[in-house]
């Protein structure tokens, strides 16, 4: 099996905080791995760290990406090789439009790839395809960049780019979080369309609910900085039915 | 900060693309001012009686104002060396022929310069729809269109032929709007100013094609000061664009125009200008100082007069297109993108003074600044004792790319009548960090990204310029924001 991403030790911290204590994990291809915790664990600053959030200070260990040093490259090189990452509060973009950003974003990981940049007309028939995957409504394609939009439709929106995109390491941090039940079914209704051979998923969430839509492979409880277990989708169900008091109670004892 | 730093560095410092000047062979009067010199420029433009009277009643009280070096005008937020008006000639014209008949008698060399600067005269001509008046220096060297526009009874010319063909209408409408009594610079140019552009619609008359007026300086120690006067009759709509460039010198360079329109009863004048003057080095040496005064009247009922601008160059700006709202019902509105980098320096913005009834303005200004440039919003919003029902909204946003450069905001308000609604709104961003990060995520550069983020921030300006002169500001402010690096 194809390993996409090798973490190794890895410590980060934010403002001298330590908050990554030596992290552990291997994500192959075609992988879905949920990344659970309870609040201040440092789920969030793994998916950062990832994607290269300079807000964050790497203090040890290795990342192999596909074989390269994920923590050599910059923030859009690892995007251009394949690393994507939906905002758990997505940015708000003004006067920047959804499609002229989606241009640049897809030609820029296109043009890296070797492939041909995509003209408007076939930007155009590409994103209405991909918009009906996540049933994004496709108005707000017209507006700027998540300018406007509900917490909701940033979500669908960030699910929507990374369809668009079409990453080899996909990073969902909390997409759940502040979703009404159609909303969470039909991004996870997206994601699974979205998953394949080729693909590694890495899902931060706080909660189990998620995981009955789209079904990890893998699912690994973080807390004080390190995974403390890992197992397979039943370590969610007794996660939601024990609470996360459970996990730390163990590790203490 | 993080690596935003060292890019926001090489945009600030990036380069002048203008900055070449062309072989041409000039005539070009000795350095100074004095009486002499104003009866030199009249002669070598074939001045009327009258407007040798004009331009001399214009310099004698010029004389007065720059006697006393205190009554320079020093309010605006610019810090520059004293202008020393004894060290500029005040005429250039390429060639010694001043004017030419066809764009075969151009020197070749200038007709390179133009298409150096993307707008080649006989290709626009043809393609571009565009009607082109090009002052180089001082002296209007060509314009297209003229005969078809002359069939709907628009004209369309250099100031100079406007004088010589179109006298009685030159004389009645010349300084009505700026008189040279406004101001210090006013005063200057209405002394001394070589060419520019006129222009007339006809009453009911919709101007079919934008007209396009390019400025460029191009002679060493030379100051350029045009003159445009547009006058819209009744009922009649016209859509003017100026653009102007200049080549990269070591001493500064002056330009002072005046711009005036008159819009009379439901008649719409927009005018657009793209200014590119060579904005000095990165530690200001050169560059051109603009002191330009641009005013319309809104004559009569109904009429309308909207200023677009985008200001990149200039090592100083010194800028205020303004409406005066005199017609009731009347609109004015300006909108602005003033970029600054390096250390140019922009005090721009506008005065809308309402007199008639029910009058609106709408002024909508975006200042960006990189570098160690200063970029000041100054506005003058004045409501009349008479003018009842006047609206106005103003909108000031700045951008600070950086944290050596400077965004100020000046507004005044004068309300002389209750029923005013005046609105004020203004921001101050920096490009965060978070949105340069989302983008990047992207795998959109950094370069792009700030590209990208600048544009959305001038979007709903930038979407106010005709077609084809919004693509050319795009691709402007891509330029200007590229970095040496590119």
């Amino acid at each position: 099996m194809k390993s996409i991403l090798e973490i190794r030790g890895l410590k980060a911290s934010v403002e001298d905080m330590p908050i990554l204590r030596g992290i552990d994990l291997t994500v192959n291809a075609g992988e879905v791995h949920a990344i659970m915790g309870p609040n201040g664990s440092g789920k969030s600053t793994l998916a950062s760290v990832l994607a290269g959030n300079e807000d964050y200070e790497v203090d040890g260990g290795t990342v192999e990406y596909l074989g390269k040093d994920l923590l050599e490259m910059d923030v859009d090189e690892r995007a251009r090789e394949g690393v994507f990452l939906a905002f758990q509060y997505p940015i708000e973009l003004p006067g920047v439009s959804t499609m002229n950003f989606l241009k640049q974003a897809v030609n820029s990981v296109r043009e890296h790839r070797g492939q041909k940049p995509l003209g408007a007309a076939e930007l155009l028939r590409l994103a209405k395809e991909k918009a009906a995957l996540i049933e994004l409504d496709t108005r707000l394609k017209q507006r700027s960049v998540n300018q406007g939009f509900s917490g909701g439709e940033k979500k669908r929106n960030e699910i929507f780019q990374l369809a668009m995109l079409e990453p080899t390491l996909a990073i969902l941090d909390e997409t759940d979080s502040g979703l009404d039940i159609d909303a969470l079914r039909s991004v996870a209704n997206g994601v699974n369309l979205l998953r394949t051979q080729e693909r590694g998923f890495l899902i931060i969430t706080h909660y189990q609910r998620l995981l009955n839509y789209i079904v990890p492979d893998f699912v690994h409880v973080i807390a004080g900085g390190r995974i403390v277990r890992s197992g397979d989708k039943e370590l969610a169900l007794e996660l939601e039915k024990r609470g996360y008091d459970w996990v730390q109670e163990e590790l203490a004892a | 900060m993080n690596t935003d730093t060292q890019y926001l560095h090489e945009v600030a410092e990036s380069d002048y693309e203008h900055g070449w000047s062309t072989d041409i062979v000039s005539d070009t009067i000795p350095k100074g001012l004095n009486e002499d010199v104003i009866r030199l420029i009249s002669s070598k433009k074939n001045d009327p009686d009258w407007m040798l009277e004009n331009r001399l009643r214009a310099f004698r009280h010029w004389e007065k104002l720059a006697a006393d070096t205190d009554k320079y005008p020093r309010w605006a937020h610019l810090q520059y060396p004293e202008i020393n008006f004894d060290e500029i000639s005040y005429y250039s014209a390429p060639g010694s022929k001043p004017r030419y008949e066809s764009l075969d008698e151009v020197d070749p060399e200038l007709i390179k310069t133009f298409e150096a600067l993307g707008i080649p005269l006989e290709e626009q001509k043809v393609l571009a729809g565009v009607a082109v008046d090009a002052v180089i220096d001082s002296v209007s060297v060509a314009t297209t269109f003229k005969e078809e526009l002359a069939k709907l009874g628009i004209i369309f010319c250099s100031f100079t032929e406007a004088i010589e063909n179109h006298g009685d209408l030159v004389r009645k409408h010349m300084g009505s709007v700026v008189p040279h009594t406004d101001n210090f610079y006013a005063a200057l140019n209405a002394a001394v100013f070589s060419d520019g552009s006129f222009c007339y619609i006809p009453p009911g008359v919709r101007c079919p094609m934008e007209l396009s007026t390019y400025f460029r300086i191009n002679q060493a120690g030379t100051g350029q000061f045009e003159r445009t006067l547009i006058v819209a009759e009744e009922g009649s709509y016209v859509s003017y664009l100026e653009g102007c460039t200049a080549p990269r010198r070591d001493e500064h360079q002056l330009h002072a125009a005046v711009v005036e329109i008159i819009a009379h009863k439901d008649a719409e004048v927009k005018y657009s200008t793209i200014q590119n003057w060579y904005p000095g080095d990165n530690e200001g040496k050169g560059g051109v100082f603009n002191f330009v005064t641009k005013r319309g009247i809104c004559e009569g009922t109904g009429s309308k007069i909207s200023w677009t601008q985008l200001e990149t160059g200039s090592a100083i700006t010194w800028k205020y297109p303004s409406v005066i709202l005199k017609g009731d019902h009347s609109i004015g509105e300006f909108y602005s993108v003033a970029f600054t980098k390096g250390r140019q320096q922009a005090d721009t913005g506008t005065k809308m003074l309402h007199i008639g009834r029910n009058t609106s303005s709408s002024i909508i200004s975006k200042g960006i600044s990189a570098g160690r440039s200063n970029n000041s919003y100054r506005g003058l919003v004045r409501i009349n004792k008479g003018a009842e029902n006047a609206r106005n909204f103003t909108q000031c946003d700045s951008m600070l790319l950086g944290d050596r450069c400077g965004a100020h905001t000046f507004p005044y308000l004068e309300i002389q009548n209750p029923t005013a609604q005046v609105e004020h709104e203004a921001t101050t961003s920096k490009v965060g960090e978070d949105q340069m990060f989302y983008c990047q995520q992207r795998g959109i550069s950094e370069q792009d990204a700030i590209k990208l983020l600048v544009s959305g921030f001038c979007q709903e300006i930038l979407a106010k310029l005709p077609m084809e002169f919004a693509v050319e500001a795009r691709k402007l402010l891509a330029i200007e924001l590229e970095g040496s690096v590119g």
